[in-house]
């Protein structure tokens, strides 16, 4: 067995177990951890395909990000999380008897498969061997699907725009910057001259 | 013993099984859910990522991509949404979401 089989077998089995734990622990917490776990043997599963650029970005977005910001959420939510765990085993049969099936299901379309040798490097664009997979990377994304990748901007703009109007919270015992006013305001409005009597102040 | 597409096809479907499987078990906890969707949304690129080495062609690599852009924003905007839902209800119990059905 070579050094590539043990690599893939020592990911792929962490990543599973820790897919399990991610639904079955108690604590959300703990889930989010070994989601963060999962996240980084599937980037070693990529490295193993030699997909180092999306492996990198796994790490970055997935546990510098997302997982974060789910550590985030469930560190500031006060809820009583066991409360929430009732029910699991309530779903338990009609649960294991979906994941077999769709198991079953998605194995034996993967048994059925098999691949012809002409469709080796016949896709839209194939891997050159001596360009490494960053720059192939960008040599096609940012020429053929140019308008894909704005196009995936643009979603996230709407993401981080729907996130700021949901979650902004005006409180009403804040003193806050309103700009039209501030340069509404003249000399008339803004000094009052007092005439101050002699020797008595204002 | 050589890696072959098939072993990475697998442990992909046994990741997308686990996360139907959280996604039922876990009716209550909505937290639990939206980590689910992102290990199936984790399991899909797997597969694109497989047939994009396997295949020898890139634009499995430049879908995955693509999905994974998406999962960064639908993680943020569930979250936002949550977060909204709790300060507005004090819980996050998703069984009382339909109080917008008409």
């Amino acid at each position: 067995m070579n050094v590539a089989a043990v690599f893939f077998y020592l990911f792929s089995a962490i990543m599973l177990a820790s897919a399990f734990m991610v639904i079955a622990a108690k604590n959300p917490v703990h889930s989010v951890l070994f989601l963060i776990l999962a996240f980084v043997n599937a980037s070693g599963l990529f490295l193993l395909m030699g997909a180092e650029f999306l492996a990198m970005i796994l790490v970055v977005v997935y546990v510098g990000a997302v997982a974060v910001l789910f550590l985030f959420v469930v560190m500031m939510l006060d809820v009583d999380f066991a409360e929430l765990k009732q029910g699991f085993l309530q779903y338990l049969p009609l649960g294991s008897v979906i994941g077999i099936v769709v198991a079953i299901e998605l194995l034996l379309v993967m048994v059925g498969f098999t691949q012809s040798d002409a469709a080796l490097g016949a896709g839209a664009s194939p891997i050159q061997a001596n360009v490494s997979n960053t720059e192939a990377l960008g040599l096609v994304l940012y020429t053929k699907y140019v308008y894909l990748f704005q196009a995936s901007g643009l979603v996230l703009l709407t993401a981080m725009i729907g996130a700021i109007v949901l979650t902004l919270r005006h409180k009403p015992d804040v003193k806050r910057q309103v700009i039209a006013d501030q340069n509404a305001r003249t000399r008339a409005d803004a000094i009052e001259i007092k005439k101050a009597p002699s020797r008595a102040g204002v | 013993m050589q890696i072959g597409l098939t072993h990475y096809l697998s442990v992909a479907a046994i990741l997308f099984t686990l996360g139907v499987l959280g996604i039922i078990l876990n009716r209550k906890n909505i937290i639990i859910i939206l980590m689910s969707v992102e290990m199936i949304l984790l399991s899909v690129n797997i597969n694109l990522v497989t047939f994009s080495t396997f295949l020898g062609d890139l634009t499995g690599q430049v879908f995955s991509l693509f999905i994974l852009t998406v999962a960064a924003a639908e993680a943020a905007i569930g979250l936002a949404i949550l977060v909204t839902y709790y300060r507005n209800r004090g819980s996050i119990a998703v069984e009382d979401i339909n109080m917008m059905k008409g």
